[in-house]
Order: structure tokens, then sequence, then C-alpha cells
């Protein structure tokens, strides 16, 4: 029987309003026009490979890594290069951008040669292919993969954990996914198992998800593959939390799960490593939630990436009423963004809309000291205290603080009773904090 | 479905934001209000057992403490806030912190201190690092004593008026006169009790002599336990502090059974239970995390013995709260925990 999970400290509840659960995914019909960023990854920018003009297959290499730390884009259909240009990203700056017009025909370039005999392949051919499909973590960060499955020299990685949680209110992406192709993800996970040579598999699943749980545990019978039903708490698919309720190990401050032997892979990220592998299939298109109360009909969709999200808001029938919020992600740590005309891409699990009632524009008052933040502080770190000193510009006492190991979850602001921006003020310091120590270590090399 | 028909967002009137974008429903007022209901049973009790006055000093103090933050606010140029509910809440507090004979003006001199004195000259709420309706309070004891220390016994037949009870020593009181005389014998100590010694069942729902809001242990704990459940208070804070008195006043008592009073009935009277449930909860006076909320809690029962047994004064929950107020930041700093991970 599987091992019982470990609670982890802190975390909310926040209404699941995940109303798009029984909506199967469907894929979404052909664009025109695909505006297609060049940077869908953290890391080095990558380096496109075909000019205006040219010729297009679907599949076929857009723009190349551009170092390790990278991953390359592939075209969404076939077509033309149509320009290249810069688009509008949803964290509301402008990243280069390749608009593909698409031919209709939808042709496939299939440029990577399929590994029918994974189990036997070697694990470095398995993790190449994971890098050339320009595979990177579908949670939301899009961390390339690669680097995640290339764990510093010693490091031996025992379990590898799939991250089914899904904590995030309204979205259903991964959950539909679960359930509709529950073997892709079990063989994924048998591949990256096979590339870090772990002992053990997990499937991390929330119990509010009872038949993705029943799904999986069905499909991963006569595997090594193991299924562990998570208690229902926000921020648990949050790498350092989630390894921790798995197997009670803590990722020390500043590092990553690799450093107790653990590697987290979300499970979309899983089944397009699975694709990659056993498909020759590139990193072109993801389960998107579109969903929301404004929406008519919400719904999970398969897009190809460049897709707008004003394509993604047509499918679901438009709008009832007008949103005064469109979030490029989920309720809790997705981005509000201003425009229609953003690209879907690697990381963009959800499209969440927020009706007038919802959207209450709070003043802050002042902090009461209940220490409520205190207790659902994932990180066990003091918010309240911290926004204090953050507002007093003592960033250097932020810093002693432990400003850094905050996750950014905003645990503490959706608690706060006095409406304070808490985690708001901690994302703001960490952004100073950082800056001043790359500073401090750019002197300290000039030296 | 056409294209013309279907309807597409108003970017123009979008609304951008850092996440969170949901946030949970309790506010501050919220939380106020819950603790005003919470405290009302026992408010309640005290009018059934003390009779109309003891609503009237409530009320008053309720009101005089929003007339002075309300004027308070405005000295300062802020924007009136007497409707997040925490001066009503500090009165309240103040009110159920007096005897029922209370003069008026004590009423108004009190709420002055604890608005004054205890919160607004720290900037308002969230600044003062004292309870408030303990400032007025203690306030009130220091400056008359006598007119803060005549305790009348309640009638126990349910809304009599003031006037026809009879004056009596609150239990703590006659303990207190008890170890003065240092006769430290049983009888002594039954000596006292048949001069108007209170049951246990009497301290229980509160059919004895007190401040307003002391009294109802019962009506207290309800209230407590309503709190706990709604997350407004620690239960680690009640537990701890009644504990400690409980372990304490047993040492006392099991060394020295004949000198001091059984722990039940230490933990039954004087201002115990409304301090543990309802003042050494106080949000902002008290340690931000769990872990200092039991230094806290631990620290203010043992100072409550300490002033109870060896001290001058009958009663020591209010001063002990206090003191422990002024460590609170001291206790935040030494519980921070380190982050997950460190």
């Amino acid at each position: 029987m599987a091992k019982k999970h470990i609670k982890f400290y802190g975390g909310v509840h926040p209404s699941e309003g995940k109303v798009s659960n029984s909506e199967s995914i469907v894929n979404a019909p052909l664009q025109e026009l695909y505006t297609v960023p060049l940077q869908q990854h953290i890391g080095a920018p990558t380096k496109p490979v075909v000019q205006k003009g040219d010729k297009v297959l679907r599949g076929q290499l857009l723009a190349e890594a551009g170092g390790f730390v990278s991953a390359p884009i592939h075209s969404p259909t076939s077509g033309t290069v149509k320009d290249l240009t810069t688009c509008l990203s949803a964290n509301g700056s402008k990243t280069p951008a390749m608009i593909i017009e698409s031919d209709g025909e939808d042709k496939t370039a299939d440029p990577l040669p399929p590994f029918e005999n994974w189990e036997e392949t070697d694990p470095a051919a398995l993790k190449a292919r994971v890098g050339e499909a320009g595979i990177v973590g579908m949670g939301g960060a899009m961390f390339p993969t690669i680097v995640k499955f290339s764990p510093p020299q010693g490091v031996v990685i025992d379990t590898l954990i799939l991250n089914g949680v899904e904590c995030e209110p309204c979205l259903t992406a991964d959950h539909r996914l679960m359930l509709e192709t529950p073997e892709v993800i079990i063989k994924g996970a048998r591949i990256i198992g096979r590339i870090l040579g772990v002992k053990r598999i997990v499937i991390a699943i929330e119990m509010n998800k009872p038949d993705a749980i029943d799904t999986l545990t069905q499909a991963a019978k006569g595997t090594d593959v193991t299924v562990m039903p998570l208690i229902v708490r926000y921020p648990q698919g949050a790498e350092k939390q989630l390894v921790y309720a798995v197997t009670g190990r803590t990722v020390p401050s500043g590092g990553l799960p690799a450093a107790v032997g653990c590697v987290v892979s979300n499970v979309a990220t899983t089944a397009a490593i699975c694709e990659a592998v056993c498909l020759g299939k590139p990193l072109y298109e993801r389960v998107t939630t579109v969903t929301g109360t404004p929406l008519v009909k919400p719904g999970n969709f398969r897009f190809r990436f460049g897709t707008l999200f004003r394509t993604a808001l047509e499918l679901c029938g438009g709008v009832s009423e007008n949103p005064a919020k469109i979030i490029s992600g989920g309720p809790m740590m997705g981005m509000a963004v201003y425009s229609l005309e953003i690209p879907i891409v690697k990381g963009t699990s959800g499209i969440t809309l927020m009706s007038r009632d919802e959207v209450v524009q709070y003043t802050p008052s002042a902090c009461l000291r209940c220490g409520r933040c205190n207790d659902v502080c994932p990180m066990t770190m003091m918010p309240g205290i911290l926004s204090a000193q953050i507002e007093h510009q003592r960033f250097e006492l932020a810093e002693k603080w432990h400003v850094l190991d905050c996750i950014e979850c905003g645990s503490c602001a959706y608690v706060c009773p006095a409406r304070r921006p808490l985690v708001q003020h901690i994302r703001r310091a960490k952004a100073v904090v950082s800056a001043a120590r790359k500073a401090a270590a750019a002197a300290a090399a000039k030296k | 479905m056409t294209e013309q028909t279907i309807k597409m967002p108003d970017t123009s009137q979008l609304v951008v934001s850092s996440s969170p974008h949901y946030h949970d429903r309790d506010t501050v007022q919220k939380i106020m209000f819950k603790v005003i209901g919470a405290l009302t049973p026992a408010a309640l009790a005290s009018v059934y057992y003390f009779g109309w006055r003891a609503f009237m000093v409530i009320a008053l103090c309720m009101v005089s403490c929003a007339a002075f933050e309300a004027l308070f606010t405005r000295m300062m140029g802020r924007e009136l806030a007497i409707n997040d509910g925490s001066a009503l809440l500090t009165g309240m507090l103040l009110g159920m912190n007096l005897p029922v004979t209370v003069p008026i003006w004590m009423c108004l001199v009190g709420s002055l201190a604890a608005i004054g004195l205890g919160k607004m000259v720290y900037g308002g709420l969230g600044g003062n690092p004292f309870n408030p309706a303990l400032v007025g309070r203690v306030a009130l004891l220091i400056g008359c004593p006598a007119a803060m220390t005549t305790w009348v016994k309640p009638v126990g037949c349910g809304f009599a008026k003031w006037v026809d009870a009879t004056t009596g020593a609150t239990p703590l009181a006659l303990i207190a006169h008890c170890d003065a005389t240092t006769t430290a014998t049983r009888k002594a100590v039954e000596s006292v009790a048949s001069a108007g010694y209170p049951s246990v069942l009497d301290l229980f729902v509160g059919n004895c002599g007190g401040s307003l809001g002391e009294t109802c242990a019962i009506a207290l704990i309800i209230g407590g336990i309503f709190l706990i459940c709604v997350n407004i208070i620690r239960w680690q804070v009640p537990v701890c502090y009644i504990g400690t008195v409980a372990i304490f006043t047993g040492i006392a008592y099991a060394f020295e059974p004949c000198a001091h009073f059984n722990p039940i009935l230490h933990i039954l009277s004087g201002g115990l239970m409304l301090g543990a449930f309802f003042m050494a909860t106080d949000m902002v006076t008290t340690p931000l995390n769990r872990k200092g909320s039991v230094v806290f809690a631990v620290g203010c029962g043992i100072l409550t013995c300490v002033i109870r047994l060896w001290g001058s004064y009958p009663e020591g929950v209010s001063f002990s709260i206090l003191i422990m107020n002024a460590l609170t930041p001291l206790i935040d700093k030494f519980t921070a925990g380190r982050p997950f991970g460190k």
C-alpha cells in the first residue's frame, strides 16, 4: 500500500471553482495566424533558424536553444513565416515573436525520429530528446526540463514525483489530461524514470480529483508507478511543499528538489515527454483551461502555441458579462493581463476570467498583527513583519528575515483581514535584494 | 453561433493587479464584531446577575470609547474608522472589567484612558503595544482603588435591581485577606468560607461578586470556544494560560493547602477566564506566531499566580497581561521561525 503523505506547514484552501472539470479536452481549430514567441522558457534567448518568407512545416524548428538553460521553439502548423516581430507576453513585457501564416494543410515535418524501443534506449539519448523537443515545465514556471534532468555530479536522484496536484483554483487542464490520457502520463513517467534512474515514481494528486486518482491507479497497475492521494491544500503544487508532502524531505533554502534526491515533473510535461520520445513530437501544443464566471462556456482546449487569448475566448462562446479581470494562469498566482492579443505559450496552464463582483479592490488598513499570514506561510516566514520592513525601505533587514525564500504563493495576502498587499511587497523586495546581490557580485568580480 | 453574436471583453475595462486575485472573506470589521458577539453571552450573564445597571455600564463604555475614537481620529486628521468595531470592542471589554457600582464619570475617564492613552497615542489600531481596555481598567484601578474594588454580591434571582444587592468581597479578595492575616490554618479558610465563600458551581455560572464580565465562567468559555472555531483566537492561549495557573496554584496548594485556594477556585474566579479568552488573545498586543502565543500565555499564567499569591493586589490578570504585552516584541523576535529548509 502506498505510504501516507505528510501535511506541509501552512497553506490555505481558497474556493476551488473548478467548473470546467467535466469538460473534455477539445482540439482548438486551426488558426490563420499564430504569434509564436521566441522565448517560452526561463533562460537564454533562442536563436531563430528560419527567415521571413520561409516555408515551415508543423513541428519544424523555428528557433534553436541559445544555451544549456534554454529550449528550442517549433512551428505550430505548416505555412509561411510571415514576419519576425514582437508581441505582448502575459507579464506585460514585449518579447520577440514569429508570425506563422497557416497554409491550412497542417502538414507535419516530424523531424525527430521516435524511439520505438525506449525501454532499451540509452537514457542519455532520451534526455537529449527532452532537450531537442523543447520541453519546459508546463506547470507555469517554464524552466527547461533537460536542466532539471541533469543533476550536478554526484547527486543521486531516487524519487520522481509527478505533479498532478493542480492546487490552483479554477484550473482543470491537468485534471482532464490525467483522465483522458492516463497511459501517456504513466509511460512518460517511466521514461523519465529511465532517464534519471530513480527507484520510486509517485504521482501526487489532491483528493478533490478522485476520478483522476482512480484512473491513474488503474493505468499504473503492473508498473512501478504509484499514485499518492494528497489532502487538498494550496500551495501543495509548489515543488518544495510537494517534495515534503510526498517524501518528508526538506529541500534546503535556495536549493532545488535534486538536493534531496527528488525531481518533480508536472503531469502535462510528463505527457509531452512521452510524446516527444515515442512519437517524435516536439512541444508545440498544450492543454489549457479557459474558465471563469463571465464566460459563456468554459472548457479545456488543446491549443497550438501562438494562439491568441482572443481566439481562446471566442472558442468559449465569448463572455456573457464584461469581465473585470483576465488572468493568465489561475487566481492565486496568475498574471492579470490587459490585452487579448497575448499568445498562449508553453506555460499557459489556464486563462481565468473574473467578473466585476469577484474583483473587489480593497483599501489596505493597518496590520492587526493577527498572525494569520504566519500561520499560512508554507515557507514559515513572517510576511507581516517583512511587509512592514519593506514599506519602510528596510531591504537589508528584509534580506536578513529571509525574504528571498518566499515562493510567492500569495497565501499571506489571501488571508490578510486588513487586506494588506503582503506578497506584493515581498515580490518587490525580492527583486530589489536580488538586484543588489547581483550588483555586489559583479563589483566583487571586477576587483 | 456566428461571429457577430459573440460578445468579447472590453479590454479598456480590465483591472490589472498583482496576484493573488482571490481573497479570504474575513475582514478586520468582521473579526471585531465576531469578538463582540462572543462576549455577548457573558455580558448578558452580567445583566442577569447584576441588573440593568450592568447593561448601562457596558453600553456607556462602548459608546464613549467610540466617541473618543471619533474625536481623536478627527483631531489627527484621519479618516473615521469607528465602523471597524475596534473601539466598540475596547469599550465592551472595559465595561466588563468594571464593577457594577462604578460611577458614570469613571466609565468616561476609563474610556478616555483606554482609547486615548491605550490606543490613539500610538497611532490607532494596530500600533498600540498594550491592550487598550486593560490600560483603561488599570488607570481606574490605580486612580480610584476604592470604587474599583467595591463589589456587590449578585442576588442571583435574575435581573434584580442592583441597589438591592448587598456588598461583598470577590472570592479572590477574601482569600487575599486570609493570606494577609497569616492565619494560614484550615480554620481560617473555613471561616472565610462561612463568610460567603462561593461554591464551585456559583463561580462557574457567575453567581459571585466581581467585575461585570468576569464572573460567568461558562458564558466566557462558550464565547471563547466560538472564537477558536472561527479561527480568531488560538486555542493554545487560553489552554496554556489557564493550565499554567492550574499547575502553579496546584503546586502551591499541595504544599500549603491551608494557606491557598485550591486551583479550581483560582481558575474560576477573578478575571482569569475573561483574560485568557478575550484579553491575552488580543491580536494587536500579543505575539504573531503560535509558539510566541504559548510563551505569552505561560508568562501570563506565571505572573498572574505570583501576583495573586504573593502580591498586594488580590487579582493579577490585568497586570500580568499588560506586562506580557510589553514583552511581545521580544517574544516575536525570539520565536521567529526559520524559513522552511533553512
